[in-house]
């Protein structure tokens, strides 16, 4: 049985700073089992999110030894354990207390977004027919667990704080989901080009590294999105033919 | 109190916001109820999201012989004939609507060739039934859920927890609540509440379910005086990971077996041929051949034995083991890597059709299952029983009270069909909202009863005085996992069943000791503390209803009483609390079948 300790961030807006443990591990384990042994064992009142334990919830989204990941994924057989393992809470969301942040602001930008508005059902039965092809996209997109690491990782809100003009790659990816949505009739183009901020995304691609579901947010979503405002707002000869209208 | 702690006024409260929670706050909301929904987790993070077979419902999209009666029919003989036949009517009848709704609300099925949503094959399901997204239909289901609830003026309390349902002369008036980041109480004061609030996996060592499964609407419910039903019912899913450790009892979708997977012991031996029960003998193949020819949609050919329901799969992975004949970790082996000798690109099919599968086996076991097979073995999966309910509008035995989705009992009988709960939980959280909507809209508000409330909050805050001194509750709820996995498991005794009782009541002891040090705020050690009196609560009713039912039938198996009894098949088991706290068992005689009905299940028995 080998040791290792995790140099964990302890406290809240009052007081915080890292607290070592050193426990016992063993075959297999991944970092939130490391901080479940220390919960238990070591620091009863330790705040820590998790849920499911199998990548599906994307409650546990901690940054360990730096990168933004999730705890129940992250085997400790894939870190350096001679030395600690630091284990912080997201950086870009206001601090709760230990490992807890308040991500309520993704929430809120939700609700601003245009919802679904799906075209009449066309089908004898009531109900549409659509092809597996058109819609091998969208449910890449749709695997999203909001786990928020992306909006973490991300530098417009992770270092410029641009939470109120930039909605974050999560929400670039909810909105690509539904402007390509072969049953979707709503355009989200204006919003995307002005209160979403899609300008601000300059493709450093730190959101795709980090997504736990190998979605390809920048290449897949972001700059699709990109082509297709700059098609609708800055493409002259579009503008001319408009104007001839 | 009415100074000390806030009050929300709701015509409808909903406690849970998986599937059957969110449905329920939509169809409340849409009928013009205020509506309020407290969940311990995240919006979006429920244990719904977990779910990985589809949504069944018998729409006929794959196989037009597909229909209510077919799909009735395979839910009584599923639940062993002990279900409620009107739950399972409505729920065959029902769910093709709710999920063409989900589709309307922004879901986005698998197809068929013809662009309809596709449907596959699961265990029990005579033909293909479970509209499904690869295996992420759970995540599906509840984004689709969250992304239409927040527009419909429902207000979300994430991470609050209730402690205690409010009561006045009988009837549920509202509950009792603490948020869990500052640890602040709350009032709730609802004309109607709706439990949604799962199950209770975390009472076991090895499950596949959340965090946040620990009885809760059980507990509540049951304190609160309502009646609950088929307690001694636990499924105990026949395949969940076993190694490495830390994954042990994370859920390998039976999808797996849809799409061609097989199971077979140590010497390689399909083991699940030699053990076919006489009621699915004529359902089931013959051969491996036809077996496969059936999962690739031959509807000449009849279901795998793999795909036979998950109590049998699960008693015969367990006798494997036991016998010595298992994997090298305690388990059985999966295999869907062998298809590769039936399709050419199988290693793109297997990552297509099962990719959080492919994911979570290479990511946490360093597995890749389109090479090798799986190491699998039982885990804590479902519970069937729960708060009773009146089957058309969902209400407890408690007025004002309602429960859907897994806290809720009557639908599944012995044993649930995977795919089952998904439906379930659109079409009796639609129900259980439109009709706690309808009471809150008849009955008014009732009266809050103050002594409660100074009651509740007085225990929840005890924990605090015992500080360090106190019993650890993290390891409280340890022991109750090793003794419920050890004795109240998959293969129950008599003898084993009441060692479990001392053990609970002696369990209960220190769960009353618990103390806890640190403030109020995100305290995790504090809202164990208070979560494990629900598990203990409910622990000691599961443990007595299986003693009491002395019988095996569907996912309650006996040493011994290893067969059915013609007795028992007439009765559930309800169970109620007496005045001094303890719980009252008792038979109560199962839902008569109409004759329709009954025609109906003769009908397909052919």
């Amino acid at each position: 049985m080998a040791n290792a300790t995790f140099r964990i961030w302890r406290g809240d807006a009052s007081q915080s700073g890292f607290k070592d443990y050193t426990i016992e591990i063993s075959e297999g384990m991944v970092v939130l089992d490391a901080v479940h042994k220390i919960q238990a064992e070591h620091a009863n009142d330790m705040a820590v999110r998790w849920n499911c334990k199998a990548g599906k919830c994307g409650s546990c989204s901690a940054e360990i030894n730096g990168s933004p990941r999730l705890m129940c994924m992250t085997r400790l057989n894939s870190l350096p354990l001679d030395q600690p393992v630091t284990v912080e809470p997201m950086h870009t969301f206001p601090h709760v207390k230990d490992l807890v942040t308040d991500v309520s602001w993704n929430y809120r930008v939700k609700l601003k977004l245009k919802k679904f508005q799906p075209r009449k059902p066309d089908a004898p039965d009531g109900t549409w027919r659509v092809q597996q092809a058109d819609i091998d996209r969208v449910q890449e997109f749709r695997k999203c667990i909001e786990c928020f690491l992306c909006q973490d990782v991300c530098h417009v809100l992770r270092d410029h704080h641009k939470h109120d003009e930039f909605i974050g790659p999560r929400f670039f990816v909810y909105s690509a989901a539904m402007e390509m949505n072969p049953l979707d009739t709503a355009d989200r183009l204006g919003d995307l080009r002005d209160s979403c901020g899609i300008g601000y995304c300059n493709i450093t691609k730190c959101c795709t590294k980090v997504c736990p579901e190998e979605i390809h947010i920048t290449d897949n979503a972001i700059i699709p999105l990109k082509e297709r405002v700059v098609d609708e707002y800055y493409d002259p000869l579009r503008r001319l033919f408009k104007m001839f209208k | 109190m009415a100074a000390e702690y806030p009050i929300h006024e709701y015509d409808v409260l909903v406690v849970g916001a998986g599937g059957a929670g969110l449905r329920a706050a939509i169809e409340a909301a849409n009928s013009g109820a205020k509506t309020g929904v407290v969940t311990k987790s995240l919006l979006g993070k429920a244990h719904t999201v977990m779910a990985e077979g589809g949504m069944a419902a018998a729409m006929g999209n794959v196989d037009d012989r597909d229909n209510w009666k077919v799909h009735f029919a395979d839910t009584m003989r599923g639940g062993q004939y002990l279900n409620n036949c009107r739950m399972a009517e409505v729920h065959a009848k029902e769910a093709p609507a709710r999920v063409r709704e989900l589709e309307a609300w922004g879901a986005v099925f698998d197809r068929t060739k013809d662009g309809k949503i596709l449907q596959r094959n699961f265990g029990g399901h005579r033909y293909p039934r479970l509209a499904h997204v690869g295996d992420r239909t759970g995540l599906e289901m509840i984004r689709t859920l969250q992304d239409h609830a927040i527009h419909q003026g429902i207000e979300f309390h994430m991470e609050n927890t209730i402690l205690r349902l409010l009561t006045d002369g009988g009837r549920c008036v509202g509950a009792f609540a603490y948020d869990r980041e500052r640890g602040r109480f709350r009032v709730f004061h609802a004309k109607a509440v709706i439990l949604a609030t799962g199950g209770i996996g975390r009472a076991f060592q090895v499950t596949s379910n959340s965090w946040e499964y620990t009885a809760d609407g059980h507990a509540l419910a049951y304190l609160a005086g309502a009646e609950l039903l088929d307690m001694e019912f636990i499924q105990f899913h026949p395949t969940g990971m076993v190694w490495p450790p830390s994954v042990k009892g994370i859920l390998v979708t039976e999808g797996v077996r849809g799409e061609g997977g097989v199971l077979r012991n140590k010497d390689g031996k399909r083991f699940m041929f030699d053990d076919i029960p006489d009621n699915y003998k004529s359902q089931t193949a013959d051969t491996p051949e036809e077996g496969w020819r059936y999962t690739q949609g031959d509807k000449s050919a009849r279901r795998p034995p793999e795909l036979l329901t998950r109590d049998h799969v699960a008693r015969c992975i367990n006798r494997e083991v036991k016998a010595g004949r298992g994997s090298p970790h305690g388990g059985v082996f999966l295999d869907i890597a062998w298809i590769k000798e039936k399709i050419p690109n199988s290693v793109e099919h297997i990552k297509k059709k099962l990719p959080s599968m492919y994911h979570q086996f290479k990511q946490l076991a360093d597995i890749d299952i389109t090479q090798v097979p799986m190491e699998v073995g039982p885990t804590t999966h479902y519970m069937m029983g729960g708060v009773a309910v009146e089957a058309d509008s969902q209400m407890s035995t408690v007025p004002g009270l309602f429960a859907a989705g897994e806290c809720g009992a009557g639908l599944h009988g012995a044993n649930r069909l995977g795919g089952n709960s998904l439906s379930d939980l659109l079409v009796f959280g639609k129900r259980a909202g439109e009709f706690a909507a309808k009471f809150a809209k008849e009955k008014g508000a009732g009266t809050l009863p103050k002594d409660q409330v100074e009651d509740a909050a007085r225990v929840a805050l005890a924990p605090f005085e015992r500080g360090a001194a106190g019993e650890n509750p993290f390891t409280v709820q340890h022991d109750l996992q090793s003794l419920m996995q050890d004795l109240v498991g998959i293969v129950r005794q008599e003898s084993e069943m009441q060692q479990a009782l001392e053990k609970i009541q002696a369990l209960k002891v220190r769960a009353a000791k618990a103390g806890i040090t640190g403030n109020r705020e995100y305290n995790t050690g504090w809202h164990t503390a208070l979560d494990l009196d629900n598990l203990l609560t409910i622990s000691e009713i599961v443990a007595k209803a299986a003693i009491e039912r002395k019988e095996s039938r569907g996912a309650q198996f006996r040493d011994d009483y290893p067969e059915k009894s013609t007795e028992w098949a007439k009765y559930n088991l309800r169970v109620t609390r007496n005045a001094d706290g303890s719980p009252n068992v008792q038979k109560t005689p199962v839902v008569p079948v109409p004759d329709e009905l009954k025609q109906v299940i003769e009908e397909q028995a052919k």
